[in-house]
């Protein structure tokens, strides 16, 4: 169903008498019923169906442009991969050359704006976290992604003095996944009170832990969800 | 007695005054308290005090499917709820690799459009109401309401509409659709003109908004500010020319700039934005393709394991997702760039060496949504 690419929708254009539908199911019910991964046949017979196999695989592709051979030159060993998922690049760095890629980014690959920082929890990988640097060019109007390996306790660069936009993204990166910056200049919480235990956008963090805790505290009973 | 001292010494001395403003407060929007800073009227720093109504959106996104999560994104930027909807329909879209059909791009441009007007309307009466302009505000309102009933008619609902689907549209445009948008559309031309009477030569307003909270193009960039804040300061860029989404690229339109970056040029530019949504849904209605409005999604969604950023244009800046799927039913990240939460940063730089009563005015003009800042 995901892997269709814009080719079937053609298909269904000329069909002149779909405009009574409230919503367009005559397709859909059909994939539906049978099970989840032939479903797409039988929508296409009447086409040439051969091409859809091919978009999944070339998902994630190793990417190896100019950029990319740019920054491998700056950088060496510090580039750890380069890919493009679904046509947006990603360039995974190390660590501890942030602050020197991030100021290279800005200089002079123009990446003037630093459009979102965040986070992303894999607790079972040996760094368990992903920062997520996406910038954006204003002269090339294309972006690009960084992304950062980090494991648990390990801190990182602060942005701040190259974007000083980063400041409260950092912020809500350390109040959510409790990963610190060094040199920010106010590393506290943003978005939970001061007081708050964990940090609850790791995985480890139940969504109801909170809740039950203070039900039991407050109530003195257990809480029942 | 040591401390009756220190206190006379702050008093007399009036070397800094700590005031806290808000979260109580109406000219804040919502529950934002600032701290400000002051030297007598004189603001020499302020505090953003954030957080008091975050409800864990992107916690919960992990615990809900991909069509369960659709609802919650209305109520983030409540006032918008259907740019909300768009961008992580199409977010949702880019990652499963499907494409929403072209009846159902532009029924979605016409209703994202309605809703910048209507976002900007709430904006303009509640920015005039604060500067101590009232009369603004009934106008605004009455036009809005107008906004919210066709968004009624289509989905039932007013503020947090839920419009879209992933892959397309759950509702087909009910039979009086293009007629209401017209109605609407060719009336609102006086009605902008009423707005521009009452305001844009009215010297008390420009005596309280010009070279207040200037903020030059490149403070916007470096702070991250986008959308009205981002052009007023004279960028030309808008995510809706820049990278073309849903059917944006079939329709002309102006992108207004600014050139000072001050509270007036905002309005200004605000102002012409309203007017160039009213273009683009002038022109959308005269030709809505045929066809179907749901595009070939299943009912269980399972994108392929991978990652998205996807952002739009919403009336308050760059509204971004970025979904991780690991291949599940659920997603295993979604992460929300909020405009208001950006803009609000800017807040400090905008405010220092102004008075108390021009925060008013510059927490209106940044037009943040506190839903959205604290998420």
């Amino acid at each position: 169903m995901a892997d269709e690419p814009k080719a079937p929708q053609s298909p269904e254009s000329p069909k002149p008498d779909s405009a009574g539908a409230t919503s367009a199911p005559p397709a859909a019910p059909a994939s539906a019923e049978a099970a989840p991964s032939p479903a797409v046949k039988p929508a296409a017979p009447a086409r040439p169906a051969p091409p859809p196999p091919k978009p999944p695989v070339l998902m994630q592709i190793p990417l190896d442009n100019d950029l990319t051979k740019r920054y491998r030159e700056q950088f060496g060993a510090a580039i750890l991969d380069a890919v493009e998922d679904r046509k947006q690049p990603y360039l995974v760095i190390a660590a501890a050359q942030l602050a020197e890629i991030a100021q290279y980014s800005r200089d002079v690959e123009k990446f003037d704006l630093l459009e979102d920082y965040t986070a992303v929890d894999w607790p079972r990988r040996e760094k368990r976290f992903d920062l997520i640097a996406i910038l954006y060019s204003f002269p090339h109007n294309m972006r690009l992604r960084l992304k950062i390996p980090l494991a648990d306790g390990e801190t990182a660069a602060s942005l701040v003095e190259i974007w000083p936009t980063a400041n409260w993204l950092e912020r809500e990166i350390f109040d959510m996944f409790g990963i610190s910056f060094n040199g920010h200049p106010d590393m506290k919480r943003i978005l939970l009170p001061e007081e708050w235990q964990g940090h609850p956008l790791r995985k480890d963090y139940d969504i109801l832990q909170q809740d039950t805790a203070w039900v039991r505290e407050n109530l003195g009973i257990e809480s029942g969800q | 007695m040591q401390d009756d001292a220190a206190q006379k010494q702050t008093l007399l001395g009036a070397d800094e005054l700590v005031l806290n403003m808000g979260p109580q407060h109406p000219s804040t929007h919502g529950v934002l308290r600032v701290k400000l800073k002051l030297d007598g009227e004189r603001v020499r720093g302020t505090e953003c005090v954030i957080g008091y109504l975050h409800r864990g959106v992107e916690k919960i996104a992990e615990n809900r499917t991909y069509q369960q999560f659709a609802p919650y994104v209305d109520r983030m930027d409540y006032v918008a709820a259907v740019s909300n909807g768009l961008g992580y329909c199409e977010a949702v879209e880019k990652l499963l690799n499907v494409e929403a059909p072209p009846r159902a791009k532009v029924i979605r441009t016409i209703m994202t459009e309605l809703q910048r007007i209507a976002s900007h309307l709430i904006w303009l009466g509640t920015h005039a109401l604060d500067i101590g302009a009232l009369t603004p505000l009934f106008y605004c309102l009455r036009e809005r309401e107008e906004i919210l009933k066709i968004f009624e008619k289509y989905c039932g609902a007013r503020l947090t509409t839920h419009a879209f689907r992933i892959g397309g549209l759950q509702y087909e445009a009910y039979d009086s659709f293009e007629k209401d948008v017209e109605r609407f559309c060719k009336d609102f031309e006086r009605r902008i003109q009423e707005y521009v009477d009452l305001l844009t030569g009215n010297s008390i307003w420009i005596g309280r908004t010009r070279n207040v909270g200037v903020l030059n193009a490149e403070d916007c960039i470096a702070l991250g500010a986008s959308g009205p804040v981002l052009r007023a300061s004279g960028v030309k860029w808008d995510l809706r020319k820049a990278q073309p989404y849903a059917a944006y690229d079939q329709y002309t339109f102006e992108i207004p700039v600014g050139t000072n970056g001050d509270t007036y040029d905002r309005y200004m530019v605000r102002m012409e934005e309203m007017r160039q949504s009213r273009l683009i849904c002038l022109q959308a209605i005269e030709n809505i393709p045929a066809g179907p409005i749901l595009g070939k999604v299943g009912k269980v969604l399972k994108p392929p394991a991978g990652e998205i950023y996807h952002s739009i244009e919403a009336p308050k800046g760059i509204l971004g997702y970025y979904i991780v799927s690991d291949g599940t039913t659920q997603p295993y990240r979604v992460r929300i760039r909020p405009p208001s939460f950006i803009n609000l940063q800017a807040l400090d730089k905008m405010a220092r060496g102004h008075l108390v009563a021009d925060v008013v005015a510059i927490i209106g003009t940044l037009d943040i949504v506190l839903g959205e800042v604290d998420r």
